[in-house]
This record gives C-alpha cells, structure tokens and sequence, in this order.
C-alpha cells in the first residue's frame, strides 16, 4: 500500500499541555488504582486468594481433572470395551481389555475385564471423553491428585469406578440419557419417504 | 566520659532498633505487594505474619553461602559490608525527636534524640555517606566477574552520580530559606513558621524524586532490574552476604524517609498541636512518636510507588536527570535565593 492511499488512516497521537507533559495527573492516576486495590484488600474484600488447604477451590464445570469410570443405573460399568478412546488418546494412556459381555446383560456385545488408565501418563485433553459412544469415561473436578509411587498413579477399574462413587453427588453424569442431537429423528425422513434409514 | 557512654548506648538503641524494623518492613513490603495485586500475602507465620521476618532472618543465615570460584574475593566480601555500613553511618545526625534546649533529662545528663546532636553540617554529612553507598554498588558488580552484575555496577554508578546533583540541590533551597545545615534547626524554622513543603513544593519534588533514585527503589532500581540484569550487581551473592545489601537497601529507604520528614514535612512538628516551648519526657516521646509515624507514612508511600510506576529505560532515567530535575532544581534554587535576598532586604 502507497503512502498517499486515501484509505490509510492516519492516527496522530494526542498532544499534551504541559501539566500533562510532567506525567503528574497520571501518576497520580496510577497511584489511586493501586491505592484502591491495596485499601480493597487489606480490608480483605479485594483478595482473590483461596486459603487452599482450608478452603478448597472449585474448578469451572468443564475442568479436566481426574477421570473417573460411569455406571449405569444398574450399577454395571457403562464402558462396552469399543477401544475408541483409547486410539484417540495422544498419550497412550489408557489400556483396555474387552471380554464378551455376560448373558444377563443384553444391551451390549462386550464389556471391559480390565480398564487402566496411568495418570502420570495422561496428558488430561479429554479427548477419550469426547470419543466415549457411550458416555463411560469422564473427566472430574478432582485436581489434587498425589501419589507415593509410580505405581499408586496407575488407576485399574475398581479405582476409576470408585472415583465416580466418590464424584457422582458433585458432579453428576454429564449426559445421563443419550443427547438428544445425537439420535436422529427419522418420523421426518420416513415421510417424505426418503427411504429405510 | 558519661556522654560517651550515652552516645554508645543511643547508638546500639538505633542499630537494634533499625536492623528490626527493616526485618519488619520486609513484611510490610511483602504485604503491600500482596494488596497491590489482590492476594493476601504471608499470613501463616504467627498471628499476622509477625514471626516471618524471623523465619526469613533465619533462612539468610542458615543458607549456604556460596562464593564462586572467579570473583575477586577481597572486594567482593568488602562490598556489603560497605552497603550495609554506609547506609547504617547515616543515622549519626538523623534527629529522632526534640533536640537542643529544652531536652529531657536522665540522671542529670540531657538525652538529646540524635547520635551526635547538633552537628552544623548534618546535611551535607547525610549526602556525603548517601554517595558513599554506591561503593557498595560499583563494587559488588566488578568484583563478581560476570558481565550482568558489571552492568548493573555500571548503571547505579551513572545513575547515583546523576541524582546526586538535584537531590543535592533541592535540599540546598530549604537551607536558604532556613538559614542552616543543621537538621533540628530546619526542624525549629520550621515549627515557627510553616512546613518546608509549602515554601519549596519544587524542591520537595525533585528531592522525592531523586531519593527514589538514591535508594534504587523502583521506578529507579536500574542496577538490579531483574528483568534484564538477573538481579543485576548482587547475582552472584547468596545467603546474608545478599540479605546485607536487601538490609542496606531498606535502611536506606528509611534514612531518606527521616530526611524527608525532617526537611519537607516538618519533623516531630504537628502545626497548632506541638512546638518547641513544650518540653519533658512526655512531650519529647510524643514528638518521637509523630516523626515515627510521619516515616512510616513515607515508607509506605514509598512502597505504594513501587507497585504503581514501571521501571524507566536507561536513557529516559538520564534525560530525567540531566534535562528536567536539574535545571528545574536550578531554576529553583536561583527563585528561592531571590526572594530570600529580597525578604531580607525588605525586614532588616
């Protein structure tokens, strides 16, 4: 671009007089903010602190702490063992083996023998949460995990589903019933006789 | 012989006293930096804090204290030794409450409230020993051999040759006007008259100023600028020998506090309430008191400063020297000596 484009705006900064040349009013301008803030503070409404072992910090709802292994009314575990989020999981954490599912549980064609997931491992994208078909694995508000070994941070089935125990009354089950954008309406396509779906 | 020991005595009172005061004012510091950006600051060390500069007094002392192997060691073990003590010496002159006739009297030796009371030149002393800092300064980053500490060396030398000049001269007005060096007699003009802010508010300004920039507090702290200079001269010091240049720096900070209120704000003086025709222990303490509390008050300013102005670019912080503060000062002064000349021509 030309320096004569008349579309070229141009800013000219604005002039100051000399009082405001001496940077006084706005250093005092500064000092009244910081005053505010220290006056706020000290008088303790200001302070955004959390006293953290006192008090405890609440994540924002779609903080991804901790995960934790859903169960489904029955108290089965939701996971049917489909693999899904352990190939979109970058890090590789999460190990899976799938058995076929018992008689009695005529929902499903597998469910999972064994879930392991290794939190030293994980890198906490939710990316397993997003791919789960059936809203078995998700993310908690749990921050503060800590561990003695290596070991210890390596959560089995039992652990995870005991995690969901421990979070299921602060955190409920992000999609209990199945969302509806997810099945699809087909009275609308069956009318206009679209065909069999 | 007995004054002597009065004088040893008041001067192990205000090197106790000082040394724990800027332990403390550690934590006011801390506090306030804590307010300046809404969060609570220490607050787990006893009730209120009150045992953290213990817990920190004891963490600069038990620290291994390193010395690398390429510094050069007789200075660089010299340097905050030279901080601390120049910045300690000034407090022989500082008047800490009523000085002169009139003072309280303790088994029949006068107490004045000053090391060495009536000194006629206590202000050019107090520059004098307010340069002398510097050698801790310059030295500090020579002797550490390492080009980041030599900066910061380098820096403060400029900048404290730079404000002594306007510093000086500010002062220089309140002298005229007062017709002394000697601080209590500033402090009694004063009390007969009207604070020294009224009659030199230039003079006030350029001296605040240039006492930001004599302490190295920021927007000044060149020399250390963590940002640039990784803490600048005193990188290479670790354990006390760095916690004596952090106690030079804030008893610097109050020395100047004490200058300040004694030239500008008045010293123990509060108008209409305290002059000098009162005397006796109870008023002498009120008076200590009043100043106390006008050098906290500076203190804290001082720090409010430090949480609100960034650090200036090397170059700025020259021009300001050399093209604003001094001729402002001087234009000042020429003011100041003429209307004076012409007071006393028209009462005399």
């Amino acid at each position: 671009m030309k320096l004569d484009n008349p579309s070229l705006k141009r800013v000219t900064p604005p002039t100051l007089n000399f009082f405001e040349r001496t940077y006084l009013p706005q250093i005092l301008g500064g000092l009244a903010i910081t005053g505010k803030h220290i006056v706020s503070a000290a008088l303790g409404k200001g302070a955004i602190t959390v006293q953290y072992p006192e008090e405890q910090h609440v994540p924002s709802p779609n903080y991804r702490g901790v995960h934790r292994l859903n169960k489904d009314d029955q108290g089965r575990v939701r996971c049917v063992a489909c693999m899904l989020c352990a190939t979109a999981c970058p890090a590789h954490c999460i190990d899976i083996v799938g058995a076929t599912a018992p008689e009695s549980w005529p929902d499903r064609e597998k469910y999972c023998e064994s879930f392991v997931i290794d939190e030293l491992r994980c890198i906490y994208c939710g990316m397993c949460e997003e791919a789960c078909p059936v809203e078995a694995i998700e993310l908690t508000g749990f921050y503060d995990l800590t561990g003695l070994s290596r070991e210890a941070m390596i959560f089995d089935k039992t652990k995870l589903l005991s995690v969901f125990d421990q979070t299921k009354d602060a955190e409920p089950m992000k999609f209990n019933a199945p969302p509806s954008g997810r099945s699809i309406d087909t009275t609308e396509i069956t009318k206009t006789g679209a065909g069999p779906v | 012989m007995w004054e002597l020991v009065a004088i040893l005595i008041k001067i192990g009172i205000v090197v106790g006293i000082s040394q724990g005061a800027v332990a403390y004012l550690i934590l006011v510091e801390r506090k306030i930096a804590a307010w300046a950006q809404d969060r609570v600051g220490p607050n787990r060390c006893g009730p209120f804090a009150l045992l953290q500069p213990l817990a920190d007094g004891a963490k600069m002392l038990l620290k291994e204290d390193v010395i690398p192997r390429y510094v050069t060691k007789p200075l660089y073990i010299l340097a905050p030794m030279i901080a601390i003590i120049a910045a300690m010496i000034g407090f022989a002159v500082v008047p800490f409450g009523p000085v002169g006739p009139g003072s309280p009297s303790l088994f029949d030796t006068t107490v004045e409230f000053q090391i060495a009371p009536n000194v006629d030149i206590g202000i050019l002393y107090v520059l004098a020993i307010g340069s002398l800092g510097v050698y801790g300064v310059i030295l500090a980053g020579w002797s550490s051999n390492n080009k980041y500490s030599f900066l910061g060396g380098l820096r403060s030398s400029a900048q404290i040759i730079s404000y002594e000049i306007p510093l000086g001269m500010s002062i220089l007005g309140m002298v005229l006007i007062s017709g002394s060096l000697d601080l209590n007699t500033i402090i009694n003009w004063q009390d007969n008259n009207v604070w020294g802010i009224v009659v030199q508010p230039v003079g006030f300004l350029i001296f605040l100023i240039s006492a930001f920039a004599e302490t190295n507090r920021l927007p000044f702290d060149l020399p250390e600028s963590e940002q640039e200079l990784v803490g600048g001269f005193h990188t290479e010091y670790s354990a006390m020998k760095f916690g004596m240049f952090f106690l030079g720096e804030y008893l610097h900070v109050i020395t100047v506090s004490y200058l300040t209120v004694v030239l500008f704000l008045g010293g123990w003086d509060i108008p209409f309430v305290l002059d000098q025709t009162q005397v006796g222990w109870f008023i002498a303490l009120v008076k200590v008191g009043v100043m106390l509390a006008k050098v906290s008050l500076m203190i804290v300013f001082i720090m409010w400063v430090r949480w609100t102005l960034p650090r200036f670019r090397y170059d700025t912080l020259m021009d300001l020297a050399w093209k604003s503060l001094i001729p402002l000062a001087l234009v000042n002064l020429l003011a100041t000596a003429g209307v004076v000349q012409l007071w006393r021509q028209s009462w005399n």
